[in-house]
């Protein structure tokens, strides 16, 4: 039996076990978490982080999906995230009393959210993804300002006529007894009913992973990567390589618009500015630092910088100054071959079922023409 | 017209060629079916200055053709033309009887037209197998959607692409090297991995744009060998571009000599060598005494 599974693990293909692994990960995390709860070790501050963590590991996740598989530098994440957590917060309120069981609400929620977010991917992709390099990355940041600020000046209440949609609070005209605000223009989303746990954050984690992962194990996956290793060779080949750009960066949008969407179930409020510029660094930093492509890092990083600044907090004013340096530190370390060859001599048989297969760096790049 | 009858002799042959509007040579064997690229009066300007004028050529379904000439002379820019990289700026060429006025590099390649590169283009992260499964890709039949939910049709499609990439690789005894990424390869092994994902795109055409070069004599006998297996085996034409002339010589059947985007001579490697035009092509012009 054991030899059975040695030797299933062998036959993998390393894109295989790297999933295998990242499922693991998350698995044994989950486990872990919950048994410290039920013990009683998990902080208050912990257990608040707990959701924003497997939301941001899902960005991250999914980030890198565009940013490391197909190769295109993306900095508007923040602004899918945005549109999905708006759309989920107002799918929620809107089935508060025909669905109201929270885990189904909150499902249908998270669904929309995606769906809304997937949509939006495709109307920016579709000019955008003609870009490439430098002014892709530009254009996708004004992209996810634009979204933040349509979102600022965006008022959207429900009343017994259904959902209204005006671009101030006074054109809204609600009815006064029984309208409710949902949408308030830069204030956000206000009272939120808060339906997001620890499971269906982790959950989220799960299906993400799924996805991301089998893309890159397809037919369409190995496109996306062709694209990103070589344009020309990719379209001699017959591969239309926006199509499979867009495949990638819709995927990503309708990920981040689901963790957006249970990010924002998880708060009593939420403003359009929450989701800045700022944000979309963030969840880049996570995908930077964990590798580009490489799934299992974005989760560890992602998880980690998301507790750093909460245990950081006794350091009061110099709290951001340690987390820069800490970042350094990591990148530093990470990149050092001492450094990498004490870890491999420790922990040797694990990297080595981990570890890609050995690359040439001494090979070198070709250059475009 | 006399295009479909059975010819006995050579002089015979060309004679009728020149029905063709490419009077090309065609092998005897495919002188019974149209051929499967007719190039007529291509050209392409770059600014002011003409790359390539007037280029003639017809292709038979399973010839090996050479395409020869200096530095320069304007012999890459005639595969960019046939893949579409280039739109020409005159003249246009059938592919197996299809104008194909208008087509992309990614229509082309749907086509039937699949090409290697002078400066190796392979995909480097990717494994050996990878490379020729994204040649594959219109051959496995599943949708994205059954991909990200690995349903059946999705083991089913990959097991056959995995099957079907392996026999690819076995052409040139690659099996051995299928997890490797590509971007590790030897130079002469990369050349050869280009090849093969451009055979997995299925061709009627395969265009090879020096597949010798950086290859020692051994290996350079072995691709001639393989070369004209591949063609036995696929039944496809190929046309090359490469400067050993050993293997020009070796295995085509017949040769346009390119100089300054023209066409100066066309014929058998016989004919060719002793064409005094080419000769002065390659090595200038005698000094009169």
């Amino acid at each position: 039996m054991k030899k059975n599974l040695k030797n299933k693990l062998k036959n993998m293909t390393s894109y295989r076990k790297k999933s295998v692994l990242a499922y693991s990960i998350v698995i044994l995390a989950f486990i872990i978490i919950t048994i410290f709860d039920t013990l009683g070790f998990v902080t208050n501050s912990l257990y608040g982080q707990l959701v924003p963590i497997c939301v941001y590991i899902s960005l991250a996740v999914s980030l890198n999906l565009v940013v490391g598989i197909s190769g295109e530098l993306s900095l508007g994440h923040a602004g899918f995230m945005s549109i999905g957590a708006f759309a989920g917060v107002i799918a929620s309120t809107v089935l508060q009393e025909s669905v109201v069981v929270a885990m189904p609400r909150l499902f249908i929620a998270i669904l929309v959210g995606g769906i809304i977010a997937g949509i939006a991917g495709v109307l920016i992709g579709i000019p955008v993804l003609r870009l490439r390099g430098d002014y892709l990355a530009i254009v996708t940041l004004a992209f996810g300002e634009i979204i933040r600020n349509v979102l600022n000046c965006i008022y959207i209440g429900m009343d017994e006529a259904g959902l209204r949609i005006a671009t101030s609070a006074e054109k809204l005209g609600l009815d006064p007894i029984n309208g409710k605000m949902i949408l308030n223009g830069p204030m956000g989303a206000t009272g939120i009913q808060k339906l997001a746990t620890f499971t269906s954050g982790f959950i989220l984690v799960l299906f993400t992973l799924f996805i991301v992962q089998n893309l890159i194990n397809s037919k369409q996956g190995r496109a996306i990567m062709a694209t990103r290793d070589n344009r020309i060779a990719a379209e001699s080949i017959g591969l239309n390589v926006t199509n499979f750009k867009l495949t990638a960066f819709v995927t990503s949008a309708a990920l981040a618009g689901m963790a957006g969407a249970l990010f924002a179930l998880n708060y009593s409020t939420v403003a359009p500015v929450k989701f800045n510029f700022n944000t979309s660094i963030l969840i880049l930093v996570f995908v930077v630092l964990g590798g580009m492509g490489n799934i299992v890092g974005s989760i560890i990083s992602a998880a980690i910088l998301t507790i750093l600044p909460e245990a950081l907090r006794e350091f009061s004013d110099y709290r951001m100054l340690i987390y820069a340096i800490v970042l350094i530190l990591v990148m530093l370390a990470t990149n050092n071959l001492t450094f990498r060859a004490f870890i491999d001599k420790y922990i040797g048989k694990i990297t080595r079922f981990l570890r890609p297969k050995k690359r040439n760096p001494d090979f070198p790049q070709k250059e475009e023409v | 017209m006399n295009r479909k009858g059975r010819h006995s002799s050579k002089e015979e042959i060309n004679r009728n060629l020149k029905d063709f509007k490419g009077h090309s040579l065609i092998p005897e064997r495919d002188i019974e079916d149209p051929p499967i690229l007719e190039i007529t009066n291509l050209g392409i300007d770059f600014g002011g200055l003409t790359a390539v004028n007037d280029f003639n050529m017809a292709l038979g379904r399973t010839e090996i053709a050479g395409l020869i000439g200096p530095n320069g002379a304007g012999k890459t820019t005639i595969f960019n033309l046939l893949t579409k990289v280039y739109q020409p700026t005159r003249g246009t060429f059938l592919l197996d009887g299809k104008d194909t006025k208008g087509m992309n590099t990614i229509k082309i390649n749907r086509a039937g037209i699949a090409r290697t590169f002078q400066n190796i283009r392979l995909f480097d992260k990717l494994t050996v197998e990878e490379n020729v499964k994204v040649g594959l890709h219109h051959e496995i039949n599943y949708s994205l959607l059954s991909g990200m939910f690995r349903t059946p049709a999705y083991r089913d499609g990959e097991k056959d692409a995995h099957e079907h990439a392996l026999d690819l690789l076995s052409i040139f005894d690659m099996t051995h090297l299928a997890d490797a990424p590509a971007g590790s390869l030897p130079y002469g092994a990369q050349r050869r991995l280009e090849i093969i994902r451009a055979l997995a795109t299925n061709p009627k055409v395969l265009l090879l744009d020096e597949p010798a070069a950086g290859m020692n004599p051994s290996e350079t006998a072995e691709l001639m060998e393989t070369i004209q297996d591949i063609r036995d085996r696929f039944q496809i034409a190929i046309l090359l571009i490469e400067h050993d002339m050993n293997l020009v010589m070796g295995i085509c059947e017949a040769i346009a000599v390119l100089n300054y985007g023209q066409i100066i001579a066309k014929g058998t490697p016989s004919e060719i060598q002793s064409n005094s035009l080419v000769i002065e092509a390659y090595l200038g012009k005698q000094k009169e005494v």
